[in-house]
């Protein structure tokens, strides 16, 4: 059973999957419950996956009995099982979170809604799990499919918005996909880790680094990283709010995962910052990417179109972090990969509750909210200290080793951008607890001695228990960063690094 | 020339994936942008599958020739194009398959909602 839970953490959503389109059919309120269930299995499948490794140990799981090199194999090393853990935590808590505000948008798609959660969730984890290129691709597909239906389903604006992220997300993916080409005419394999041992005696070989151009294009569409983030705020905004909340967090995290895979396992640190000279010019485009997220997000009234360019600014951090060739930038980046994805879920689903309750989520909804919604709006203010990087929160933590990474290889440029965006976030927020908080004259403030009619609404439990659960798990994971880097992070990172 | 002579299957590749990218990119009608995207995609797995091509090699299926009424397979490998490349072509069909049809019917939604295939129109509609 022990040598089973890495195929456990994939098979049991897709599974899942199946059995709710027929359940689907007969009865669609089964629907939420079975989900949440597979997606329980899947999350505690991926802890005990954590477990079992030791350091700078690497898990190997022939799919069908065959060798490495000839099958497709499952390669599960503390990177990915970290994000494996971070991946189906997310999705248990926003299937949890789900059940109202699916039941009150998409009434009569409940079940093709959940079926495509699940299948999608899928996707991210045989993406994250798997050590095979071809696989990786068919796998990026069927996440990207799920999706583009997932966020169609907002109606509306949604559909042109989903349409410009199918083609972008499709010319992502084919990139990808001529990248693989290119690496197995040179090598002749599909294993990750099997062409990473055969690269090192191709040095010079122009066709490497034409592959690596197009497998880094290629993700650098997927996560949305600037030129080619045009098609992520629009998608993420008019999507349904279940829908944002899994989608946001987890797919452009996963491409970042895909990103150090292919940089570090693949190709070798070495090759990368000491035969290639690109550095300046990803370093440029990270530092852009953050200043034009921050500002955009700056200008935004609607709060959840403010959230999807601060993504966009999450994505230059990471990418900064890994492309700055130090051990404390990587560390850094890992480290916030997991950080980001459960930031960006709390934030999404307080700014879902508050269209529950509300309606929309421009400022004027937060009028008060302080008043009718004192619980999500206290998840709330945990969120944005995380995303502005206070202390006992993780978001601290992942900017204190990208900035000290950042300080060795002295990109003083990605040090600024990194503390004009967290002054931005400051700003943002704090201008939401201001309307929320404060927003109330003198005279509004009930007296306490009569009986004051506040009109108190928060969300319902159902999505209060999920949110605060990420809420307390930003501390607690900025509480355990020291056992976190140490135990996880510290024994995979790749030589060749400063 | 003669680097031409044996690599011309590339070039046509090369051109290929220009006119499908130039579609959906330069194009202003959607269904022109997803036709882009079918050419963007069979010019990939025309990449995939001319890879796998061998000088005189047959389909990837054993064969055998009768030998004084013995049966003989033909187990030299040089013999077959390369099968990996196929198989890996066939899943991408089938994903190339279900992206066109999600493109379709989101161009089908779009233009029941706007009445037109024209992008810049939509956009004029939208704000």
């Amino acid at each position: 059973m022990e040598q089973q839970y890495p195929v456990l953490i994939v098979i049991i959503p897709m599974f899942t999957a199946m059995v709710l389109t027929l359940a689907g059919w007969f009865k669609p309120a089964v629907c939420q419950p079975l989900a949440v269930v597979g997606l329980l299995g899947s999350f505690l499948s991926a802890v005990a996956t954590l477990l079992q490794i030791g350091a700078g140990e690497v898990i190997s799981y022939r799919l069908g009995g065959w060798e490495p090199p000839f099958g497709i194999e499952y390669r599960v090393d503390s990177l990915n099982a970290l994000v494996l853990v971070m991946v189906s935590l997310v999705a248990l808590l926003v299937a949890i979170f789900a059940r109202k505000p699916v039941e009150k948008e998409l009434g009569n798609k409940i079940s093709n809604f959940y079926t495509l959660f699940v299948l999608l969730v899928t996707g991210l984890l045989g993406m994250t799990i798997t050590g095979d290129a071809f696989n990786l691709y068919v796998l990026l597909e069927i996440a990207a499919l799920t999706s583009y239906a997932l966020l169609a389903m907002g109606r509306g604006r949604a559909y042109m918005a989903t349409f410009n992220y199918v083609i972008l997300g499709t010319i992502g993916a084919c990139f990808y996909l001529l990248g693989v080409g290119l690496l197995l005419i040179k090598t002749g394999s599909l294993n990750m880790a099997d062409i990473g041992t055969i690269l090192p005696k191709l040095v010079g070989s122009e066709t490497v680094l034409v592959a690596f151009g197009f497998l880094m294009v290629g993700v650098w569409i997927k996560m949305a990283l600037f030129p080619f983030h045009g098609w992520l705020p629009n998608a993420y905004t008019y999507a349904p709010t279940a829908t944002s909340c899994l989608v946001a967090p987890l797919m452009t995290k996963v491409s970042v995962y895909i990103m150090l895979r292919i940089m570090f396992t693949v190709y070798s640190a070495d090759w990368i910052f000491n035969v290639i000279q690109w550095k300046p010019v990803v370093m440029v485009l990270a530092v852009v990417a953050i200043l034009m997220g921050s500002f955009f997000a700056l200008a935004q009234r609607d709060i959840k179109r403010m959230l999807t360019y601060l993504i966009v600014a999450e994505i230059g951090y990471m990418v900064g972090g890994a492309w700055t060739g130090t051990a404390a930038g990587l560390t850094g980046t890992i480290y916030h990969i997991m950080a980001d994805g459960l930031m960006t879920v709390c934030l999404f689903m307080v700014i879902g509750s508050v269209v529950y309750r509300k309606g929309k989520a421009h400022f004027e909804s937060f009028k008060d909210a302080f008043q009718s919604m004192p619980w999500t709006m206290g998840a709330l203010i945990i969120g944005g200290l995380s995303m502005i990087g206070v202390p006992p929160t993780c978001g601290f933590f992942s900017k204190w080793y990208l900035i000290s990474g950042a300080y060795q290889s002295s990109d003083y440029a990605f040090i600024v951008a990194l503390l004009i965006s967290s002054l931005v976030n400051a700003i943002l927020f704090i201008r939401i607890v201001e309307t929320a908080f404060f927003s109330a004259t003198p005279s509004e403030i009930p007296d306490p001695h009569a009986h004051h009619e506040v009109d108190y609404a928060d969300s319902p439990v159902s999505m209060l228990i999920p949110m605060w659960v990420s809420a307390l798990a930003l501390i607690a994971m900025g509480l355990y960063t020291g056992e976190i880097v140490t135990r996880w992070i510290l024994p995979i990172l790749p030589g060749g690094l400063i | 020339m003669e680097w031409l002579q044996i690599n011309y299957n590339y070039l046509l590749v090369i051109v290929l994936l220009m006119i499908g990218l130039w579609a959906m990119i330069g194009k202003n009608n959607l269904v022109k942008k997803c036709i882009g995207m079918c050419i963007f995609q069979n010019a990939i797995i025309m990449f995939f599958i001319s890879m796998g091509v061998k000088a005189g090699s047959t389909i990837p299926i054993l064969n055998y020739t009768k030998i004084d009424g013995v049966k003989t397979y033909l187990t030299e490998a040089s013999m077959y194009a390369n099968p990996l490349t196929q198989i890996l072509m066939l899943t991408a069909i089938v994903v190339g398959v279900a992206t066109l049809g999600m493109a379709l019917t989101l161009v089908q939604k779009i233009y029941s909602e706007y009445g037109t295939c024209e992008e810049d129109e939509i956009l004029e509609k939208l704000n």
